[in-house]
């Protein structure tokens, strides 16, 4: 800090409670009905401290899912799934955009740009636009209620390789340079220089695409329908409007809690690397 | 911008594009496509019955008062989740910059609701507001308010908005942030020793600097309004009550589905794909240009 | 931990049963019901698996009605199709329109050579999914009817007797308002308002909702229900709406939460509501009783009709499987399935056999007003206006009534202009339905 004004220190304290708490309070409450049983959740008001039904209320949604009822799974497996979907995702991603990003930034060759265009247009275009004709290819590609038909498809955006072009642009021409006056082939450069370089880049878009894979509700609702393959988001999501039922909130928000605690805590720890990804990037 | 100082093979650079080139086109281009050539078509929902009618689809969404009405809503909606979000995290994330003691307590649970999910943030504010054991809308009732989403379509929105900004404030926070501690410390001390105090340092100082992290803040945000808002509508509105919700997303998936109207719904996505691309171009312009400076 | 290790044997079981069965020919169905309805959905492909041995249904939950449409039209159009899919009922026309995908039952019985009688199944259950020869297109799966529910405690405090409840809508006015004013929140609350206040209003008073047959005699067709009853009915909800003795509550099955609560004296919802009802409410609590009807428009009541959803058959599959769908439908229409169905679920029985099956075990005398659905759909021989409806874009309709009547109930617009404007724009959907499907 500059200069001590304890006023300011005051107020920002002050502001930045008040937005913790209008950011705690749907997670604390979400927790809280995760803790007792269902008939009090009905009953209005709802209470607003944790009950006696935590371990319970766990327990079942992780061994035998939403009340053992079919169309859900116990969580362990759907919170497998999602796993490797998500984690599928962020490194694949991260896997084909980063060899992209180096060839587009490091070649030059005929059809770079028209390359780099096609990559660059997908930025940020969503599947729900185009899902019948993606979930066509999927299927003639025998990859429905698979992994590789919950993740493959959704590798296809450039994000990533747009953050890798930002940040190679910003290394030092003297590097290459001077690798290639010592006679590295631009695979060893890759390896040897801009690859370690890259950590925290690498880092940040972890991050970024292993909760963006994670996240994903209505692709894999599509494409499985062996319960083995089900994810945890589309789980939760489909047991809150059912037909002609009143929800469990108490199990429900058991497994919302569920479902937010790996991504909370790929963020949470990641966060300082995350960061510092993002301002290299920036540069 | 480009690199100087370039490798000179043949065949390695395409080796290298070609899993993602692969990939885009298998999974993007091809798909695409379909989609442009569908939205000439006009068949039932199972594929039957196929007519090719050139524009019609087109003519018929501009001729369609709810067409005008869901991309008024989303315009409006989307300039709200960006504005608001984006002022309420920068304005957390100066004030988590400025602090010492719990900062990282502080920042640990501001983080929190990006790891969310849109789908599962719908589900959370649903149980929140629910008319009949919510615990806001109880809260909102004690003090004088009626408040019911299901019924009513201002509340809705305002239900909706809130969810959203409440799921994307971290993501921003976390740029604003990173680009706030990135600001050469010199910089704020020299003119804090020319006297110039905290509000004028921000505004003077801070601010320009962070405005192409706003700019590009402003782009993610317009498309997560625009797209990622997709999950918390399904779980919490579906559109509804009314066309209160209905935004171009879920119209599209509205009406291809429930309504099994493909070619119409094709219709849209194509529209759809033309206003990204045209966002993300702009994006990238302005990237360049200042990589340039 | 024992339970662990059982469900663990289970599994284990399960899994040498499924290698055992290799010759099995599989048979997907995909449907839309969660919760306690998608367990008894379960229950049926179980039996039905353990009753053979040449086929093995597989029941897929693919989440809500949408959803589970969405899945199957991608999955059709890919060549992955499901061989049933659950449908609901206003998708029938779109479902009929769509020739070349979908397999009518009538036929799928008729080439299986599968025994199928046609008079085994309740009239106005049979009807809406039939053509107008009476060939059926698609098997109904879960259907339901509204029904009058009404709290007994809050019909106590107003000092009525608990166990009378109206018969006619002026009566219900006049009963919820005594309610309000021994300080109850809501008077009546409807549910699924276009198809319980509009659409079921119509039948339940012989008035077409549409021309032709409520449109099973073509697709050329006009929309009809902005009758000079209706317009009255609605204005006449509009007016109570001052003094909370008529609270809307929202769309689909929205309303529910308000009569759960114990916030109404009185609810018009599907029959299919009634289990999660009395779990709210305690079933001592509730009585069921048949809808109110407006003595001005017709003496006595005709009868309702059926909300829910069927099952389409879908092409594209070999001969052999399609006899294993068929079996399956059979499987599902038989007496004992379709009893234990309706007593579990609380919707109505597909076949009379059924309903008679389930009354003669005492089941209504344990849970009085459980009959109430299977009376109100076959209180006379339904009429055309009260056989069902064959709506073209039937979705949206909804929508625009849905809409239209929430500007009635919000003061924007009367009734009359209200009405007038649904039928209006609805018809503009049934043109652009007619032009697609020519």
């Amino acid at each position: 800090m500059v200069e001590n004004r304890p006023w300011v220190t005051f107020l920002s304290h002050f502001v930045l409670i008040i937005g913790l708490i209008v950011i705690a309070f749907p997670v604390w409450m979400t927790f809280v009905a995760s803790t007792h049983d269902q008939e009090t959740m009905l009953r209005s008001p709802v209470p607003i401290w944790p009950g006696p039904y935590l371990l319970e209320n766990y327990w079942t949604v992780l061994t035998e899912g939403y009340r053992n009822r079919p169309g859900t799974v116990p969580l362990y497996i759907t919170l497998t799934n999602s796993m490797i979907m998500a984690l599928g995702v962020a490194i694949g991603k991260i896997f084909i955009s980063i060899i992209a990003a180096f060839a587009i930034v490091y070649f030059r060759f005929p059809f770079r740009m028209a390359f780099f265009w096609a990559i660059f247009v997908t930025l940020m275009l969503p599947v729900e636009v185009r899902i019948v004709p993606t979930y066509g290819v999927v299927a003639g590609l025998g990859m429905l209620d698979s992994y590789s038909g919950l993740i493959v498809p959704l590798i296809a955006s450039a994000t990533a390789t747009f953050l890798f072009r930002q940040f190679f642009l910003s290394v030092p021409d003297e590097l290459t340079e001077a690798a290639r006056v010592d006679g590295a082939s631009p695979m060893r450069f890759f390896w040897d220089i801009l690859l370690p370089m890259s950590r925290t880049s690498i880092a940040a878009l972890f991050v970024i695409q292993f909760i963006y894979g994670w996240n994903q509700y209505l692709w894999p609702l599509l494409i499985t329908t062996k319960e083995s393959f089900y994810t945890v988001v589309m789980a939760v999501s489909r047991q809150a409007n059912v037909v002609d039922s009143v929800p469990s909130w108490n199990l429900l928000m058991a497994m919302a809690m569920l479902a937010m605690l790996p991504p909370v805590l790929v963020v949470v720890f990641m966060q300082r690397q995350f960061v510092r990804g993002l301002v290299e990037v920036e540069k | 911008m480009e690199k100087r100082v370039t490798f000179n093979e043949r065949l390695l650079p395409y080796l290298l594009v070609a899993p993602q080139i692969v990939i885009t086109l298998v999974f993007f281009f091809w798909p695409s496509g379909q989609a442009i050539w569908q939205s000439m078509l006009t068949e039932d929902a199972f594929g039957g019955n196929t007519k090719f009618v050139w524009f019609d689809n087109f003519a018929h969404l501009f001729g369609d008062p709810n067409y005008y009405a869901s991309a008024r809503l989303t315009l409006v909606f989307s300039a709200l989740v960006a504005s608001i979000g984006l002022a309420v995290s920068l304005l957390l994330a100066v004030m988590a910059d400025r602090v010492i003691r719990g900062a990282s307590v502080y920042k640990m649970i501001l983080v929190w609701p990006y790891a969310v999910a849109p789908a599962v943030v719908g589900v959370l504010f649903g149980f929140l507001f629910n008319p009949s054991v919510g615990v806001i809308a109880w809260m909102l009732a004690a003090i004088g308010i009626e408040f019911n989403y299901v019924i009513n379509g201002n509340q809705a929105l305002i239900l909706v908005l809130f969810a959203a900004v409440w799921n994307q404030i971290s993501y921003n926070f976390l740029f604003f942030l990173a680009g706030l501690q990135s600001i050469p410390k010199s910089l704020i001390e020299a003119a804090a020793i020319d006297g110039a105090g905290p509000g004028k340092r921000f505004w003077d100082i801070a601010f320009p600097l962070l405005s192409p992290t706003g700019f590009f803040l402003l782009v993610i945000n317009i498309i997560y309004a625009f797209f990622g808002t997709f999950g918390i509508i399904g779980s919490l509105t579906q559109g509804g009550p009314g066309q209160a919700t209905n935004i171009l997303i879920w119209k599209v998936y509205n009406d291809g589905f429930r309504g099994q109207d493909l070619g119409g719904s094709s219709a849209q996505s194509v529209i759809l794909m033309i206003v990204v691309i045209g966002l993300t171009f702009v994006q990238f312009r302005f990237i360049e240009r200042r990589v340039h400076y | 931990m024992t339970r662990i290790l059982l469900s663990s044997v289970a599994a284990a079981a399960v899994l040498v049963s499924a290698q055992g069965a290799v010759a099995q020919t599989e048979i997907q169905f995909w449907h839309a019901m969660g919760g306690n309805l998608g367990e008894a959905v379960s229950a049926q492909a179980e039996g039905f698996n353990k009753s053979q041995s040449e086929y093995k249904v597989t029941p897929v939950y693919k989440g809500s009605y949408t959803e589970t449409l969405t899945a199957a039209i991608a999955a059709f159009r890919a060549k992955q199709a499901p061989h049933i899919v659950q449908v609901f009922e206003v998708g029938t026309a779109n479902m009929m329109a769509a020739k070349g995908a979908v397999y009518p039952v009538y036929q799928l019985m008729a080439d299986a050579k599968e025994p199928f009688d046609p008079k085994a199944y309740i009239g106005p259950v049979y009807g809406y999914y039939s053509t107008t020869d009476g060939k059926l297109l698609s098997m109904p799966f879960n259907s339901s009817t509204p029904v009058l529910y009404w709290n007994k405690e809050l019909l106590s405090k107003a000092g009525l007797d608990p166990n009378k409840p109206p018969t006619t809508w002026p009566e219900l006015g006049e009963m919820a308002k005594k309610a309000i004013a021994a300080g109850a929140k809501c008077g009546f609350t409807p549910q699924w308002q276009t198809w319980t206040m509009i659409e079921n209003y119509g039948a339940w008073h012989n008035l077409p909702y549409a021309t032709k047959d409520n449109g099973f005699g073509g697709t050329d067709i006009e929309l009809k229900f902005n009758d000079a009853p209706r317009v009255k009915f609605i204005q006449m909800l509009a007016d109570w709406g001052k003094d909370k003795t008529f609270v809307y509550g929202g769309r689909e099955g929205k309303s529910t939460t308000l009569f759960n609560a114990g916030d109404c004296a009185f609810h018009v919802a599907s029959s299919g509501s009634a289990a999660g009802i009395e779990k709210a409410l305690g079933a001592d609590k509730v009585g069921i009783a048949m809808m109110p009807y407006s003595p001005d428009v017709i003496a006595k009541p005709q009868n309702s009709i059926i909300g829910g959803a069927t099952l389409w058959v879908l092409q594209g599959k070999p001969a052999a499987e399609y006899k294993g769908v068929a079996k399956f439908m059979s499987y599902l229409s038989s007496t004992p399935v379709q009893a234990k169905w309706h007593q579990e679920t609380g919707y109505v029985p597909i076949t009379t056999a059924a309903a008679e099956a389930t009354e003669k075990e005492g089941f209504y005398k344990k849970f009085p007003g459980r009959d109430v659905a299977v009376k109100e759909l076959t209180l006379n021989p339904p009429t055309a206006n009260s056989k069902g409806l064959r709506i073209g874009n039937f979705v949206q309709i909804r929508d625009v009534v849905d809409e239209e009547l929430e500007s009635v109930w919000s003061g924007k617009k009367d009734a009359k202009a209200a009405l007038d404007e649904a039928v209006k724009r609805g018809n503009e959907l049934l043109k652009r339905f007619e032009a697609q499907n020519k």
